[in-house]
C-alpha cells in the first residue's frame, strides 16, 4: 500500500484543527511560500493568510518545481526565494518510462484499446513524493481487495499517528473569514446574535473528506452503458404518477420508483416519513419501514449504520437530531460525498427550523410529524436534491464561485458596499449570474460556504423567492452561522438587462422573464428582525452608486459574457473542461460548460468524472498529489497541493504528455488570474 | 432616490396617497397570486409558496385626481411565520384577508386573521375578505366549499370589505383594490397622518412623479 515514509509525511502536516488558532500565529516563509504569486506585481502573497502547516510538502514541492518546472521559471515568483510554485504533474515522459515497470498499463495509446474492451475505469495513483526520491512512479490499482488491509484501520492508524481525524475536514469547512486577508481574529466567531459557536455546530455540509477511506469503490465504478444511462437519467426528474384508486398502475409507478437513479429519503428516529425526493407516502412507506427497521437493528446493537452498497446501489444512512436521512446512488459518488449530501439536506431543516427547535418538537414528542412544521420548504429539499442529482461544482468542491471582474473593479465595488453600509447589516451580497460578486461583512464573521449554498439555492433553484415579483425579507437560520437563531434576509433580484433608470418612484420588481445566468441580485442580513425598510435603503443607495460608478454596468457585461470557453484559457488545448479550486480562498473557478458538455447527460457524466477524480485524491488513504483516469470517454486528471485542487478532463484521444501541458497552463492562467476570477480581500467591516 | 416632495407642494389639487396593505391567510388560498394578478397581471397555475415575505408595490388611478400607490405585504401562511405577521399588520392601512371557497377550513383560518387584526393592528384598518378561486367554481359549482351567503354575512357582521375572486380569471381582483382605496381616508392624508415608519402609513407627494401603472386602472 501507499504508506510509504513520503505519505506519512504528508498527513503528518495535515493536522492542524481549527484554522483560527493558526491565523494569529506568525507565518513562516514556507506559509508564505505556498501563496500563489502573482505573475510578478507582487500585491498579494504577503497578505493571504496560509491555512496549511507544509513545511514538508513545501520542500517537496520546491524539489518539484525546480526539476519539472525549470523551464518555466518566468513564472516563479521573484519577490522571495523561499516563494515556491505548486508542484507540477509530472512530465509525461516520466510516468511512461516508470509505466513500463508497473504492472497496470495506463500509459497512453497502447492502454486505451484494452480499457475500451473493460466497463471498468482504469485508475493509476501517482504520488509526487514517491517521485521525487526516484522510486519511480507506484501506480496502485485501488481495488477493492486488492491486499488493503481494512481501509478503516489505515485510516485510524494515520489519525492516531499524524494528528487530527478532522485535519482534511477543516479545510472545506473554511469560511471566508480564515482566508481573507485583513482578518486578524483568531478566536471563536461570536455570533451577533450572542451566541458563541462551538465546534459541533461549525460542521457544514460540505465536508467530502470525511469519508474514511470507506470509499475505495467509487474509484471502480463507471457509469451505466451509455444508451441506458441517458435513457434513465433523462426520466430522473420527472414527478412520478400516483398510484390510482383501483391500484391497477402500481406496478408501473413503483417499477417507475426503483429506476429512479438516486433517491433521498428522510425520516424520523420514530419512523415517520419526512420528505422523499421521489413518490408519495403510499410508494415510500414500505421502503420507509425496511429502512428504519435496519437501521434501528444496528442501532439496538449500539452499532450506527452508516453504509451498505447491494449491486451497483449504494446506501447512505445520515442519523442527527432525531432523524434518518437516507441517500440511495446509483450514480457511483463515494460515501463522503453522499453523506455530504444528506449533510446540505440536514442543513435545509435546520435553516428552516433552527437545532433547538428541531429538539425541541421530537423531545416533546417523538412521534411528532415534522412535515407540517416543515410545509412549503419541500421544493428547497427537492432543489438540493435535484442539484445533487445533476453534479454541481460548488458542492463537489466545497467552494464558492465568483464572477469574473478587474480587481480594481470588485475594489470600487467592495468600497461601495462599505460606504452605503447600515447599522443592522450582518452580511451583504452581490450576486451575478448566480455568482459571487462581492461580500461585506465585519470582521469577526465568517460566511460559510454551506450557508451560501442554502441561499444561492433558495435563490436559484426555487421559484418561491424569484418569482415572488417584488422585493423579499426572509427569515432564515444559517446553521454554519449560528445554529440558534434566525437571521432576516433582504433579497432583491435586478435584471441584467433591466433598464438602468429605473423609475425611481417605482419599487423594484423582479423581472418576469427570467434567466439565471442574467439576475443580478443584492441580499443584505441582518440579525434584527424589523430592519427590512433600513436593508431597503442600503440597497437603494448601494444599486444607486453601482450604477452611478458604473459598476453596474460592469457587473452586467460580466454576467453577459459568461465564463469563458476552455480553450480561450488555454489556447489549443485538449482539456474540455476543468475545475480549480483555490484552497486558501475556498473559491474555485471553471469554464464554460459548452461546447463539450452541452444538456444534462453530457453534464452529469463531467460531474460523475469529477466525483470520481475527487473521490480518489480525496480517499484518506491514498494521500495522491496527481491521478490519472481513463475511460472510455475520457482521460482526466486530478493533481492536488497545499495551494489548488486541480481536476480536468479531456477527449479519450488526449495524451497524457498533452493533459498534463494543459493542466500546467491552467495553473498558470489561475495564478495570473488570480485577483480576478477570486475575491481577495473583500470588504470587511 | 427622489426626494420626497413634501405635502404643501401638491399641484393643481391632484393627489397621491401611500397606503401599506397587507395579505394575511391560509399557506396557498392564493395570496401571491392575487398579487401578482394586481402588480403585474400575470398568474401561474403552478406557483411555489412564498419563502418569508415579498414586497411590491403598484398604483392605481381612482379618479383623474387621485393617485394611490399600495406598498403590499405578501406573507407565507404557514404556522411557522406566524410570530413575525405583527410586523407586517402593525402598520397596515389595509388588509385583504384570503380565503379559497374551494376549501372549507380556509375561512375558519381567515376569521382568526381578521379577529387578530381587529385586536391588534391600527384602529383604523380597512379589512378586506376576499374568497378566492371562484373560476374553479364557476367551472364545476360542486366545487364550493364556502357559500357566498355565509361569507357575506359574517364579512358584513364583522365590518369588512368582501369579494370573491379568481387571481386566473383577474375576475374582481381589481375591483378589490380599488374598493379599499376608496374606503380608505384620503382627504385626511397629509402631514397629521404622521408615518410611524420610514415608508410606513401615508405620503402625499405631486402626481406626476409617481403615476406608473395608474393608466392601467380600467375600472
Ligand atoms: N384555479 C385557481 N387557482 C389559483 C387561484 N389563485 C391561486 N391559485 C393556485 O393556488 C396555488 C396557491 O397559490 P398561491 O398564490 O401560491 O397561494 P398563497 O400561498 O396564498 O400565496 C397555486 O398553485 C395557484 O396557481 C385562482 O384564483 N384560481
Ligand atoms: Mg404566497
Amino acid at each position: 500500500m501507499e504508506e510509504s515514509k513520503e505519505s506519512q509525511k504528508e498527513s503528518g502536516q495535515a493536522g492542524n484543527g481549527q484554522p483560527s488558532p493558526e491565523s494569529s500565529k506568525p507565518r513562516t516563509p514556507e506559509q508564505e511560500a505556498r501563496i500563489p504569486g502573482n505573475g510578478g506585481n507582487g500585491s498579494s502573497g504577503t497578505n493571504v493568510e496560509g491555512r496549511e502547516e507544509a513545511q514538508d510538502n513545501a520542500l517537496v514541492a520546491e524539489t518539484i518545481s525546480r526539476t519539472v518546472h525549470s523551464k518555466d521559471s518566468s513564472e516563479i515568483d521573484r519577490e522571495s526565494s523561499a516563494e515556491t510554485p505548486p508542484p507540477l504533474p509530472p512530465r509525461p515522459v516520466n510516468l511512461e518510462s516508470t509505466d513500463a515497470q508497473n504492472t497496470l498499463h495506463l500509459s497512453g495509446k497502447q492502454a486505451r484499446p484494452k480499457l475500451q474492451s473493460h466497463p471498468t475505469t482504469a485508475v493509476s495513483l501517482t504520488d509526487i513524493s514517491t517521485q521525487v526520491n526516484n522510486e519511480g512512479i507506484r501506480e496502485t490499482y485501488p481495488s477493492t481487495t486488492g491486499g488493503l488491509t481494512s481501509p478503516l484501520s489505515v485510516a485510524s492508524q494515520f489519525n492516531n499517528r499524524f494528528g487530527s481525524p478532522k485535519s482534511s475536514e477543516t479545510e472545506d469547512t473554511a469560511s471566508i473569514k480564515s482566508y481573507v486577508p485583513t482578518l486578524e481574529t483568531g478566536g471563536d466567531v461570536e455570533s451577533l446574535l450572542g451566541e458563541v459557536l462551538g465546534n459541533g455546530q461549525q460542521d457544514p455540509a460540505w465536508r467530502f473528506m470525511t469519508a474514511q477511506g470507506e470509499n475505495q469503490n467509487a474509484a471502480d465504478e463507471l457509469l451505466p452503458e451509455d444508451a441506458a444511462f441517458e435513457k434513465d437519467f433523462q426520466k430522473e426528474f420527472k414527478e412520478l404518477e400516483a398510484i390510482n384508486a383501483e391500484g391497477t398502475n402500481e406496478e408501473a409507478v413503483l417499477d417507475a420508483w426503483t429506476s429512479r437513479m438516486k433517491h433521498f429519503l428522510i425520516l424520523s428516529a420514530a419512523g415517520k416519513p419526512i420528505y422523499s425526493r421521489h413518490g408519495d407516502d403510499n410508494i415510500t412507506s414500505g421502503y420507509i419501514g425496511i429502512i428504519q427497521t435496519i437501521i434501528s437493528f444496528y442501532q439496538n446493537a449500539d452499532d450506527t449504520l452508516k453504509s451498505f452498497t447491494a449491486g451497483d446501489v449504494k446506501f447512505v444512512v445520515l442519523s442527527k437530531t432525531s432523524l434518518y436521512l437516507v441517500a440511495i446512488s446509483r450514480l457511483g459518488e463515494s460515501d463522503g460525498q453522499l453523506r455530504a449530501q444528506l449533510e446540505a439536506l440536514y442543513m435545509q431543516i435546520l435553516s428552516t427550523l433552527t437545532l433547538p427547535r428541531l429538539q425541541t418538537i421530537f423531545s416533546n414528542r417523538p412521534s411528532s410529524d415534522l412535515r407540517r412544521p416543515l410545509s412549503g420548504t419541500e421544493p428547497l429539499l427537492s432543489a438540493l436534491a435535484d442539484t445533487f442529482t445533476r453534479g454541481s461544482p460548488p458542492t463537489l468542491l466545497s467552494a464558492l464561485e465568483c464572477l469574473r471582474l478587474r480587481k480594481s473593479h470588485r475594489q470600487v465595488i467592495d468600497q461601495t458596499l462599505l460606504k452605503t453600509r447600515t447599522e443592522n447589516l450582518l452580511y451583504g451580497l452581490i450576486v451575478a449570474g448566480g455568482r459571487l460578486v462581492s461580500v461585506v461583512r465585519p470582521k469577526k464573521h465568517s460566511l460559510h460556504p454551506s450557508d451560501l449554498q442554502l441561499i444561492f439555492n433558495m435563490l436559484f433553484e426555487t421559484e418561491g423567492v424569484k418569482t415572488a415579483g417584488g422585493e423579499n425579507w426572509i427569515p432564515l437560520c444559517l446553521p454554519g452561522f449560528n445554529n440558534t437563531g434566525f437571521l432576516y434576509m433582504y433579497v432583491s433580484f435586478l435584471s441584467a438587462k433591466e433598464d438602468e433608470n429605473e423609475d425611481e418612484s417605482q419599487r423594484p420588481s423582479t423581472s418576469s422573464s427570467f434567466n439565471k445566468e442574467e439576475e443580478v441580485a443584492v441580499l443584505l442580513i441582518s440579525p434584527k428582525k424589523e430592519s427590512f425598510y433600513e436593508m431597503q435603503q442600503m440597497r437603494d443607495d448601494v444599486v444607486e452608486q453601482l450604477q452611478k460608478n458604473g459598476s453596474m454596468d460592469l457587473i452586467k457585461a460580466a454576467v453577459r459574457r459568461g465564463r469563458p470557453h476552455v480553450t480561450d484559457v488555454v489556447p489549443g488545448t485538449v482539456l474540455r473542461h476543468f475545475l480549480y479550486k483555490s484552497k486558501a480562498n475556498v473559491q474555485f473557478a471553471m469554464p464554460s460548460f459548452e461546447p463539450h458538455f452541452k444538456g444534462l447527460v453530457a453534464r452529469r457524466k463531467l460531474l460523475s468524472i469529477y466525483h470520481t477524480l475527487h473521490a480518489n485524491v480525496h480517499s484518506k488513504i491514498s494521500h495522491l498529489k496527481v491521478h490519472y483516469c481513463v475511460s472510455r470517454d475520457s482521460i482526466s486528471l486530478a493533481w492536488t497541493t497545499p495551494l489548488f485542487e486541480l481536476y480536468c478532463v479531456a477527449g479519450p484521444s488526449a495524451s497524457r504528455g498533452a493533459l498534463a501541458q494543459s493542466a500546467n497552463k491552467v495553473v498558470q492562467w489561475a495564478r495570473k488570474e488570480e485577483e480576478r476570477i477570486f475575491i481577495i480581500g473583500g470588504a470587511v467591516f | 432616490m427622489a426626494a420626497r416632495v413634501p405635502a404643501s407642494a401638491r399641484a393643481g389639487g391632484a393627489r397621491f396617497a401611500q397606503f401599506k396593505l397587507v395579505l394575511l391567510g391560509e399557506s396557498a388560498v392564493g395570496k401571491s397570486s392575487l398579487v401578482l394578478r394586481f402588480v403585474k397581471d400575470q398568474f401561474d397555475d403552478y406557483r411555489e409558496s412564498t419563502i418569508g415575505a415579498a414586497f411590491l408595490t403598484q398604483t392605481i388611478a381612482l379618479d383623474e385626481n387621485t393617485t394611490v400607490k399600495f406598498e403590499i405585504w405578501d406573507t407565507a401562511g404557514q404556522e411557522r411565520y406566524k410570530s413575525l405577521a405583527p410586523m407586517y399588520y402593525r402598520n397596515a392601512n389595509c388588509a385583504v384577508v384570503v380565503y379559497d371557497i374551494s376549501q372549507a377550513q380556509s375561512l375558519d383560518k381567515a376569521k382568526a386573521w381578521v379577529k387578530e387584526l381587529q385586536r391588534q393592528a391600527n384602529e383604523n384598518i380597512v379589512i378586506a375578505l376576499a374568497g378566492n378561486k371562484l373560476d374553479l367554481v364557476t367551472e364545476n359549482p360542486s366545487k364550493r366549499a364556502i357559500q357566498t351567503e355565509d361569507a357575506e354575512t359574517y364579512a358584513k357582521e364583522a365590518g369588512l370589505l368582501f369579494f370573491e375572486t379568481s387571481a386566473k380569471t383577474s375576475e374582481n381582483v381589481r375591483e378589490l383594490f380599488t374598493e379599499i382605496a376608496k374606503k380608505l381616508p384620503l382627504d385626511q392624508a397629509g402631514p397629521r397622518n404622521i408615518r410611524s415608519g420610514p415608508r410606513a402609513g401615508v405620503d402625499l407627494r405631486p402626481e406626476a412623479s409617481g403615476t406608473q401603472g395608474a393608466g392601467a386602472c380600467s375600472c
